[in-house]
């Protein structure tokens, strides 16, 4: 296994790319898990909807934004109604109930997908315009397109960061986050709050999935390969902190992807080729994990812990 | 008088029915139809379905009730399901079974209750070899058959300096594993990914670093739409030979699009073939279901097949298992796939094709056979089955 100096770099490259894009989808997970304490799997379901709404648009449109502009509502859209309908009544409940309950949604939009859509992954090529490289790193070529996953997740945190810190609306999340008897105490009306911290979060995830569809396959299940990722994410950041799950999410993209390249490469040299090649890819899933537990050690609230004294 | 009327009527109206009615035949299908993988579990129905129709819904003439089940990928499910099958429906016939693991789950009871039990996907080795069994047949293949057709596939095009990827589980070094029996030439590296892994651009960037001419990937699913869309974005497609095995085939070919143009893969089943049963298949499956049959398909629509060709030969005595097995072993059947023949351990024993991807006249992807690597390819496994026949 070869390893050099732009090896490493394009790695890291990689790897805050990955960590970029699960910066979109954790950021609305942790704001609904700090706020409304909602421990919420259907997370992967709306991003896996976001991805379907922009792949049928992008086939009957033939264009990348109309399949953006038709995602991002319709996610804010389905995430309302859910909220309204269903996910309304776990908020009071215990965090085991709302496991069960998210989980029975998960499989209920499978289900729907395949209903609606059929079986089969859906078709969604990159934007035209977009299928070029582009050498930031001598000798690697880099994908476009993942460059502008890069920088739609820069714009998305930038905008959540003057949202959360510059406005009124940003204010009251912060304050929900940090006590939410008290915001209800002072007459804030908790429910419209909710529902439009829901409906960000889903179009969130509807964004990372539109945006993940040229890239990945978009079949039912796919929010679930996501979901459990973001968890570790929000866990390390610091529940309920947009900030954290950006710092979070760009580690664990770093820590993943350099994992994956250097862990066998170090083991090569340690063991014998047979054993590096057991022992690397199973240690390599591990390191994540580790990561997080090492975290949880030394800050058990997390990096940036939303909750005040 | 009257009562010994009524009673020797009674006793002759239940003789008249008992004799008169054919039994129905029914087989049991298992299959997974939810969750992210259900495609896999659609076309082989689809197939299956569609060979029950063209027999007139009368398997072996007989009234054919099939009863489907989904196994939603889950061994204890699917185990569950083919007892009910067994004990509650009296199913005569199993099919279906997508995954290795769930075939070993339900093969021991199935077959213990001396119920056929036929494979119309899942390979496992096991069942090739020493647990190979009187009951259990395939109308699909052995796992490493498709892996071996490769490595020989490889070997032929003087490929060499290849770097090889697949995901970390059983199949995946099972892939890696049957491609370097045939293949020996040099390997430059190897990466098992992370099952159920979509974002290979770390892989990439590796297989880039590691200056391979050739590169050889298992990506099953949802992992090869995702895997192959990458590559084809890498632009690395025009230095490094791409073949792949699992990967790209009539299901994965619409979503993978473009990017899978200008690669290899082996397959059993020629689909370009005039053979009259495979034209008609092919035609009739797309005039009622709409699109393309993939491989699966048509391993899937051989079973009735098989097991018509098996009852009439004991003339719908399906009491007669010994004479249904024999019937079977002969597979006196036209197949999709031309000939075909049973090896000892009821693997068939077929071709292998090699399929290539280019553009077609639209400019999308398009698959086309371009030689067979094997022919009458028996599995490696035959030798450790104890059957003779």
């Amino acid at each position: 296994m070869a390893m050099s100096l732009p090896l490493i770099l394009e790695q890291t490259l990689n790897g805050f790319q990955f960590g970029v894009f699960l910066f979109l989808i954790a950021a609305g997970l942790t704001l609904i898990f700090g706020i409304m304490n909602l421990v919420n799997l259907v997370h992967g379901s709306l991003y896996m909807m976001g991805a379907y709404f922009a792949a049928v648009a992008y086939q009957w449109s033939g264009s990348f934004l109309v399949a953006l502009a038709v995602a991002l509502p319709a996610s804010f859209v389905v995430g309302i109604v859910l909220e309204i309908v269903a996910l309304r009544t776990l908020y009071q409940r215990d965090h085991l109930d709302q496991v069960l309950a998210t989980f029975g949604l998960i499989l209920f939009f499978n289900q729907l997908m395949i209903f609606v859509f059929g079986a089969a992954s859906q078709e969604m090529n990159l934007p035209q315009g977009l299928e070029g490289h582009v050498e930031i790193i001598a000798g690697a070529p880099y994908p476009t397109y993942r460059l502008v996953i890069i920088a739609t997740g820069l714009a998305v945190a930038l905008a959540l960061y003057y949202l959360i810190s510059r406005t009124r609306a940003g204010m009251l999340i912060r304050a929900g986050a940090s006590n939410r008897a008290m915001i209800a105490a002072l007459g804030i009306n908790i429910r419209l709050l909710f529902t439009g911290i829901f409906g960000l979060g889903a179009m969130l995830a509807g964004l990372s999935g539109a945006m993940a569809g040229p890239i990945l396959s978009v079949e039912p299940g796919m929010g679930e390969d996501m979901l459990i990722l973001s968890f570790v994410v929000i866990v390390i950041g610091g529940i309920g902190s947009v900030q954290g799950a950006f710092v979070a999410s760009v580690i664990v993209g770093v820590v993943e992807t350099l994992g994956r390249s250097i862990i066998p490469f170090l083991l090569e040299r340690i063991l014998s080729n047979e054993a590096a090649q057991t022992a690397g890819p199973a240690i390599t899933s591990m390191t994540i994990y580790i990561l997080m537990a090492a975290v949880l050690f030394f800050r058990p609230r997390g990096l940036f812990p939303a909750k005040g004294g | 008088m009257k009562k010994v009327v009524i009673a020797s009527g009674l006793v002759a109206a239940l003789l008249a029915t008992s004799a008169g009615a054919a039994e129905t035949l029914k087989i049991g299908y298992i299959n997974t139809f939810s969750g992210g993988a259900a495609i896999l579990g659609k076309h082989q129905r689809d197939g299956f379905d569609l060979a029950i129709d063209h027999l007139g819904g009368k398997v072996g003439g007989l009234e054919t009730e099939v009863i489907y089940g989904d196994d939603q990928r889950k061994p204890d499910v699917a185990k569950s399901l083919a007892d009910k099958m067994i004990k509650k429906n009296r199913v005569n016939f199993i099919a279906g079974i997508t995954w290795s693991n769930l075939l070993m789950a339900v093969q021991k009871s199935v077959t213990r209750s001396k119920t056929f039990l036929i494979s119309t996907n899942a390979g496992a080795s096991p069942m090739a070899g020493k647990l190979c069994n009187p009951y259990f047949f395939t109308t699909s293949w052995n796992n490493d058959q498709m892996p071996e057709a490769m490595g020989q596939l490889v070997q032929e095009a003087g490929d060499n300096n290849v770097f090889m990827m697949a995901p970390n589980y059983q199949a995946g070094k099972d892939m890696l594993a049957g491609f370097k029996r045939y293949y020996k030439g040099k390997v430059v590296g190897q990466i098992l990914t992370k099952l159920g892994q979509k974002d290979y651009q770390a892989e990439i960037s590796q297989v880039r670093a590691a200056k391979p001419e050739t590169l050889y990937v298992f990506m099953p699913g949802g992992m090869g739409i995702a895997f192959m869309k990458q590559w084809g974005a890498s632009g690395l497609a025009q230095s490094i030979q791409l073949y792949t095995v699992f990967t790209v085939d009539h299901l994965t070919l619409k979503p993978i699009g473009k990017a899978a143009i200008g690669t290899f893969h082996t397959n059993f089943w020629n689909h370009e073939s005039d053979n009259p049963v495979n034209q008609k298949f092919i035609a009739d499956f797309q005039k009622k279901y709409g699109y393309m049959p993939s491989h699966f398909a048509a391993q899937a629509y051989d079973a009735p097949l098989l097991i018509d060709s098996a009852v009439r030969a004991v003339n719908g005595d399906l009491s007669n298992k010994d004479g249904i097995r024999d019937a079977m072993r002969k597979a006196d059947f036209k197949s999709v796939r031309g000939g075909f023949r049973y090896n000892t351990n009821h693997v068939p024993i077929q071709n292998f094709y090699r399929r290539e991807v280019v553009a077609g006249a639209d400019g999308n992807a398009k698959i086309v056979t371009t030689g067979v690597v094997f022919k009458d390819y028996k599995d490696s496994y035959y030798k450790d089955c104890k059957m003779t026949w």
